[in-house]
């Protein structure tokens, strides 16, 4: 059953139409992300959705109810929001912010029932922010600010929740809690969230649909397994400097472009530090043997600037060792980044051994 | 949880009480305080409506009473429309002398004033409240259409002090070529004055002022909800435009109201609801409505009292009284809120 369902729906300011063609199905219990660069009209698509601007066209259901046709305290009870400006304000506990959120439910003086302070205290202890209840608002670091307007937002007892990069002031670890209470919301309490998050690798991670904003229109939309390939990333973000490595999420900058200075011997993982170490340093370097599987092969891949590879489970061959002893001529010197050989990799022993005799061998802290 | 609760309630009404009595007190030094004093036993026995001392009597009752009604009215009024203006811009330097709405106010009263005098028409309190009323509403239009234009408030206001400058110079024209020779009250009026005031003005000015704070206190509500930004409050369900409506309107009759009966009166607008958001240290509306009307009574009534004490027989302007107190406070906000903003 489609909580929210939209139609052609067209998204801008006055006259000037920014998105258009926007037909998203999102149930209850679903996270749907948008995602794309930056000003392509995210955050216009969520303002629509919320009303606070009007819709250019096209139609949107909420709740099999045409979203133009409800009124204010309805949506209000249906639909809660969280933005990405800061809020001031002298004065404010953190209680007395997360207590607007029982707005559409109070009378016309605001008295709160005892089940309304309940529900307060419950949204506080859902963000973790129940120690602060009595906190001034100012006093507290942006994330917490961020978790405060979450609280709010739950109070409100939604059914949809829209969010507007919600992660942006938050470090990793808020991040990562971030991530929790919403799948926590989805789940538990069959909400459906609507965001737009600058952080791929967190929406990758949460969503259940993501939603690609391109050039004025959605480019891609569907689970992230089938939307999240390095090509396509790059083409999203328009990537030219760079690379983004899907695999392990993480993003990596443009390969130093001269000849390799050094080469590295590596494998099993153990050659990211020192890649990611040279690539600071700004000296080329050559990769090998790495097999295709191999966990540190994507980041090889994007940072040297040459690259022996063998195929999956198979031994290094002597036609690759080869190939690597010759880069390896060319280059001042060699770091070993493995700590053990084993069968599948016994010829990059034979490839150190031939750095040792030509004295070319350096230590991991080479540097 | 509740305990707490109890002790919040407990310490707002420790804070209404110290208002209260102060307000008590401000009347009762006011009534025997002056260019004639009048000792507490004297004042007791004319409030309890004891005539033997007809003198004392008529000073108490047709001058002093009036004038301290209005200060307590009018100071009431112009804090609640300063802290309706500082909710509506999210900004705790607004107010309605910084934003020209008094200046614009007295630059329509002095117009009606000259055009009925000189026909011989005396106005009456109506009168002036509706002339001032259309002044500050054009006033407030102009900063409206600025705030539209630019997003920063220190701009806004100094455009508002613009205009004020503006509209006082057009009125200090009309009052200097006026010929009548009673245009010289207007002199004192334009000002700002409790001077003068009778029981009509008083009458007139306390149905208008009660039934708008009466409305502002209705909105407390939605005011809270307002506080978080127009965004959050609209997605609460707060109807936007008329709550912005409703609060132009209250802010604008209310210090119609004062500028109409008192003169423009400065800085009680902003210094005033700060002092009481220090005192109370909360952001509620419904709190700081009814307590920025206590204290803006008890600071024009002390205010007043300077005015009419300090060189009597000659009347200070209350506006120089205001400033002189009120000007710091402002500073010393404005001073503050920069330390804090550079610290965070």
């Amino acid at each position: 059953m489609e909580y929210v369902l939209t139609e052609q729906m067209r998204v801008g300011y006055g006259k000037h139409e920014i998105v258009q063609n926007i037909n998203l199905h999102l149930k209850r219990g679903e996270i749907m992300t948008l995602i794309g660069p930056n000003g392509v009209g995210k955050s216009t698509i969520l303002k629509s959705f919320t009303r606070q601007l009007s819709m250019l066209g096209g139609t949107c259901v909420l709740d099999n109810k045409e979203l133009e046709t409800y009124n204010d305290r309805e949506l209000a009870k249906k639909m809660s929001i969280v933005l990405t400006g800061r809020v001031q304000g002298e004065y404010f506990t953190c209680k007395d912010i997360v207590e607007k959120g029982r707005y559409p439910y109070t009378g016309s003086f605001g008295i709160f029932s005892d089940e309304d302070h309940r529900k307060v205290m419950e949204a506080l202890e859902l963000v973790n922010m129940k120690d602060y209840a009595d906190c001034l608002f100012e006093q507290l670091s942006d994330g917490q600010k961020q978790r405060v307007l979450l609280a709010k937002a739950v109070c409100q007892e939604p059914e949809i929740l829209v969010l507007d990069e919600p992660a942006s002031f938050l470090d990793i670890r808020y991040k990562l809690e971030l991530a929790q209470i919403l799948k926590h919301l989805a789940k538990e309490k069959n909400m459906a969230i609507l965001m737009a998050l600058h952080e791929i690798d967190l929406a990758k991670r949460i969503s259940d649909i993501v939603v690609c904003i391109k050039d004025g229109k959605v480019d891609q939309y569907g689970e992230p397994e089938d939307i999240y390939s390095s090509d396509y990333i790059s083409k999203l973000y328009d990537i030219k400097q760079g690379s983004y490595n899907v695999e392990g999420s993480l993003m990596e900058l443009p390969p130093v472009k001269n000849p390799p200075e050094i080469f590295v011997i590596a494998g099993g993982g153990f050659g990211i530090s020192v890649y990611h170490k040279l690539w600071r340093k700004q000296i080329p370097f050559a990769a090998g043997v790495l097999h295709e599987n191999d966990i540190e092969t994507p980041v090889a891949k994007s940072l040297a600037s040459s690259i022996v590879l063998e195929r999956a489970f198979e031994p290094v061959s002597e036609e690759k060792m080869m190939e690597a002893k010759k880069i390896l001529q060319y280059c001042k010197s060699v770091v070993c980044a493995c700590e053990q050989f084993g069968t599948m990799n016994m010829n990059n022993k034979l490839l150190l051994n031939y750095a040792k005799e030509q004295n070319m061998l350096i230590g991991p802290n080479f540097l | 949880m509740m305990k707490k609760g109890n002790n919040i309630n407990k310490k707002y009404g420790l804070c209404f009480a110290i208002l209260l009595v102060l307000l008590f007190v401000s009347v009762i030094s006011s009534i025997s305080v002056g260019s004639t004093n009048i000792s507490f036993k004297e004042v007791w026995n004319a409030l309890c409506g004891n005539k033997d001392n007809i003198v004392v009597y008529r000073i108490i009752w047709d001058v002093r009473m009036p004038r301290i009604c209005a200060a307590i009215f009018l100071g009431g009024a112009l804090t609640v429309s300063g802290y309706l203006l500082q909710i509506f811009f999210s900004n705790p330097i607004a107010g309605p002398f910084v934003l020209g709405i008094s200046s614009g106010a007295k630059l329509t009263v002095a117009l009606a004033m000259i055009c009925f005098i000189s026909n011989g028409v005396q106005m009456s309190s109506g009168m002036l409240v509706l002339s001032a009323f259309i002044g500050s509403m054009v006033s407030m239009g102009f900063v409206l259409l600025v705030s539209g234009k630019v997003k920063n408030m220190s701009m806004l206001v100094v455009c508002g002090v613009m205009i004020g400058y503006i509209c006082s110079a057009i009125c200090d024209f009309i009052v200097a070529f006026a010929e009548d020779s009673n245009i010289v009250n207007l002199h004192n009026w334009s000002l700002g004055s409790f001077a003068g005031m009778l029981w009509s003005h008083v009458s007139c000015m306390a149905v208008v002022i009660t039934l708008a704070i009466i409305c502002v206190f209705l909105l407390s509500k939605p005011m809270h909800a307002y506080q978080l930004g127009e965004e959050y409050a609209k997605n609460l369900g707060v109807n936007i435009k008329r709550f912005r409506l409703a609060i132009i309107l209250l802010s604008g009759i209310l210090s119609a109201c004062v500028t109409a009966f008192a003169g423009p009166i400065s800085f009680v607008g902003i210094a005033v609801p700060h002092l009481i958001r220090v005192m109370f240290k909360t952001s509620k509306p419904m709190v700081l409505v009814p307590g920025c009307f206590l204290g803006g009574a008890c600071f024009c009534l002390i205010c007043d009292m300077i005015a009419r004490t300090v060189f009597a027989p000659i009347e200070l302007s209350i506006s120089s009284v205001t400033a002189i107190f009120g000007a710091p406070i402002v500073i010393i906000m404005l001073v503050k809120r920069k330390a804090n903003h550079t610290r965070g």
